[in-house]
């Protein structure tokens, strides 16, 4: 039920002044709550000039900020990487024809995607901190790394397992038939498939792994929230420095949900058919419910 | 190894997680109504709604939940003198669930959405050829439907919810799981990977049985089409 | 940030006044490094998220402890621009010095005997004590006063539990990540006070946003000797020489100005009575 709008009826000119009248009231009340939030703020004091000026100076952005965004970016954009390969690789071992490597697999994956990510962090916090092979400047950072991609690989490679379930059975059997082996078809005819259905799914991972990074102040990562509480214990302005930093999180996530969108869209003009995702966005690190192309292409 | 029982007479290890437990409960319970609600919004005739639905989802869906847990306490208590308990202890634990609460409604809803989406348009054009109206068609139609088929992705965001009610230690939940751990791993550093397989097992055993009931609970729920 | 793992450690810390603090650093062949300083750099951990203690603002770096670091550097023949400051977080400064990753560490660094067991101690520099910050205006004079009022400290603080459990039992404990939040809290009203370290407690009121508007209540309830933190062998620098630096910044009067600079309108005096500190004999 893609086209919402068959939920009602064009509205008629009774209908239309009734939505009328419901859109002013919702309107007030959105402005209400708002100028509750707001003279509260205000009464505390929260807009004074000083809490907020520092975010017009370039200083508080290049020492702060943008230090701060572009090691969230990192550990982002490493923990992708690193999860796509333990994905791929644990998402292939699941699919695995040998029985102890699949459930070895499958035993890893379930593991890690039931453990909250925060207990990983702090847990690999430490135990990098009292291991000597690790630069120690760099021990947030492995950590933040190692903890994201456990659970965020898990939860891709449920998605490279469900994107190999959700091809059409033919597709393996005419495979089998030209004489591959089982291994040579999942590698050469329905990984490609499956990970094309999946990209969008991994793509709404990623705002995931992002979201999550934010944990690292936990373990004194300098990540974006890491740098706005410390410039804020230095300003004073911890409000507006989380009011900040949060429309960061969401512009940054929202252009990548909107990659995201227009990703499943061209994949799904291709398949022949416009996929049912529209701005559906798989909750938080989950199995996409076989993704894209089981409900496409004709067979 | 005898360190490591002795562990459990130090520390409160089952309050801890029946801490989180509660957490989840409750946020699982209002998140799933404001979800439902929201839902309703974005899937409603009015465009305020419809515009108020999607703007919550856009900015909730993706904001990190632990700027919301510092905001619940930090803003809504410290500076808006929001209270929601005069017990200083069940006023954090009820922030946190409100925290909880706003960030995962987003994540109900799109749920509910995406069951929503799994009702063939004929079912709506029949509502509406019998005479319904918008609620009472979602209410008699689209909605029973749309639930049993978005039990899987709600069992997936109840799953998320359980793992993050760890972050409520931002919020001044003092004595629930991650800040449990914390501190008993600074205190016997040696004992550290006892300590984590023992959160991390007792993780495991909560959120695989709602994995597995969930998983079933679709299959035998789902509208034969 | 005190962490509780240190709690046992540091009350032994107090009983082992005696004892002596430096490890081999002497024997290790390298000699006071006022003579080979040239050119090398030195390493030195400091906090970077404590406001006028450790705190990196912007690129530059400001507080007591980094004040008293250049000092001692510099006496050891190592001038600002040859100094390289590191993050020391709590969790990783034994392992650092350890690992040869730094050569000393002035982090609000309590002198303890579990600590000793892995790394070697030069100073006191500063006798710092669990105190309270409060409103300007508020008449909580010590932790006995607290009952049935909100304290705010960091996850597993001592000092906290410290309160609950020996001085006002009906007083509501909140933990925050960081005391940033803590002083956030406080300033909207709904938190009474805040516990950990005196000087930790000055260097936050003194920030600029935060001046006037608290004081410590100048009534410490325990005693944690701040050491230079040392590799237990084949340090670059001595504890003898640190010593020696730390002794003449105190007598020169440069130690002094350093305190007051970095707690500036925190209504804070030192306590005298532990202050100006006795060096602790090295090893």
């Amino acid at each position: 039920m893609s086209a919402q709008n068959v939920l009602f009826d064009a509205p008629g000119p009774k209908a239309r002044r009734n939505i009328r009248i419901v859109n002013i009231l919702g309107v007030l009340l959105v402005l209400a709550l708002l100028w509750f939030a707001a003279s509260g703020l205000a009464d505390k004091g929260q807009f004074e000039a000083a809490k907020w000026t520092p975010f017009l100076e370039w200083s508080t952005w290049q020492y702060y900020l943008l230090p701060g965004l572009l090691s969230t970016l990192k550990a982002a954009a490493v923990a992708v990487v690193t999860s796509i390969a333990f994905g791929l690789l644990f998402g292939i071992g699941r699919l695995s024809a040998f029985k102890p490597i699949s459930w070895a697999s499958g035993i890893v994956v379930e593991f890690f995607r039931a453990v909250p990510v925060l207990l990983m962090m702090v847990f690999f916090y430490q135990f990098l901190s009292k291991s000597t092979s690790v630069d120690p400047s760099q021990v947030p950072f492995w950590a933040v790394v190692i903890a994201l991609t456990l659970y965020n690989g898990s939860v891709i490679a449920e998605l490279v397992r469900s994107g190999v379930f959700g091809l059409p059975k033919g597709q393996r059997e005419a495979g089998l038939a030209i004489g591959l082996t089982p291994g040579q078809s999942l590698r050469s005819i329905e990984m490609p498939q499956a990970l094309v259905a999946m990209l969008p799914a991994l793509l709404s991972q990623f705002v995931v792994i992002l979201k999550d990074s934010a944990l690292g102040t936990f373990i004194g990562y300098t990540e974006l929230l890491e740098y706005a509480r410390r410039l804020a214990s230095g300003e004073g302005n911890i409000l507006p420095a989380l009011l900040v930093t949060a429309a960061i999180f969401i512009i940054l996530n929202m252009l990548l949900t909107f990659a995201a969108q227009r990703l499943s869209r061209r994949l799904g003009a291709r398949a022949g058919k416009v996929l049912q995702i529209e701005d559906t966005i798989e909750p938080e690190g989950i199995e996409a419910p076989a993704p894209a192309p089981a409900k496409g292409a004709a067979r | 190894m005898e360190g490591f029982t002795a562990l459990f007479e130090q520390y409160d290890v089952v309050g801890a997680f029946w801490v989180n437990i509660q957490l989840a409960f409750w946020a699982a319970l209002w998140s799933l109504i404001l979800g439902t609600v929201l839902a309703l919004m974005r899937i409603s005739p009015i465009p305020s709604l419809q515009w108020f639905g999607t703007a919550y989802v856009n900015i909730f869906r993706n904001t990190p939940l632990t700027i919301i847990m510092v905001f619940g306490s930090l803003a809504l208590w410290s500076q808006l003198n929001v209270s929601l308990s005069s017990d200083f202890t069940t006023n954090f634990f009820r922030l946190a669930v409100l925290s909880l609460t706003v960030y995962h409604a987003a994540f109900f809803c799109e749920a509910i959405r995406s069951g929503v989406n799994t009702v063939p348009l004929g079912q709506a054009e029949a509502a509406r050829a019998i005479g319904l109206g918008f609620l009472p068609a979602a209410r008699i139609i689209i909605m029973p439907q749309a639930f049993r088929g978005a039990i899987a992705p709600m069992g997936n965001v109840l799953i998320a919810l359980v793992k993050n009610t760890t972050v409520a230690a931002t919020a001044g939940v003092a004595v629930e799981t991650s800040s449990t751990m914390k501190t008993m791993i600074e205190f016997y550093p040696n004992l550290m990977t006892q300590i984590f397989l023992t959160f991390a097992i007792g993780y495991v055993i909560i959120v695989i049985p709602i994995g597995l009931l969930t998983t079933w609970a679709s299959k035998k729920l789902a509208v034969a089409r | 940030m005190r962490k509780t793992r240190y709690a046992a450690a540091a009350i032994a810390a107090v009983a082992a006044l005696t004892l002596s603090a430096c490890g081999g650093g002497s024997d290790s062949g390298s000699e006071s490094g006022s003579t080979e300083g040239s050119g090398e750099k030195i390493r030195i951990g400091i906090k970077f998220d404590q406001p006028g203690l450790g705190f990196k603002d912007g690129s530059e770096f400001t507080g007591f402890d980094v004040d008293v670091a250049k000092y001692v550097a510099n006496e050891l023949g190592y001038p600002e621009d040859q100094i390289e400051f590191m993050a020391s977080p709590s969790a990783q400064r034994e392992n650092m010095l350890e690992n040869d990753q730094l050569d000393m560490i002035f982090a609000t660094y309590s002198i303890t005997d579990t600590r000793k067991e892995k790394v070697a101690f030069a100073g006191p520099y500063f006798v710092a004590g669990q105190d309270l910050l409060v409103p300007a205006d508020s008449d909580i004079a010590g932790p006995e006063d607290l009952e049935g009022k909100n304290l705010c400290s960091v996850t597993g603080s001592t000092s906290a539990q410290k309160i609950k459990d020996e001085k006002a039992a009906g007083v509501n404990l909140l933990e925050q990540p960081s005391y940033a939040e803590c002083v956030t809290a406080m300033q909207g009203g709904q938190i009474d006070a805040v516990t950990t370290d005196d000087i930790i407690l000055a260097g936050l009121a003194s920030t600029d946003a935060n001046k006037g508007k608290f004081k410590v209540v100048g009534n410490p309830f325990s005693e944690e000797k701040y050491g230079v933190g040392l590799p237990k062998e084949g340090g670059v620098v001595t504890c003898e020489d640190i010593n020696t630096a730390i002794t003449k910044m105190i007598d020169d009067g440069a130690w002094e100005e350093a305190i007051k600079k970095n707690t500036e309108g925190a209504d804070y005096t030192f306590n005298a009575e532990m202050n100006p500190p006795k060096m602790d004999a090295c090893a």
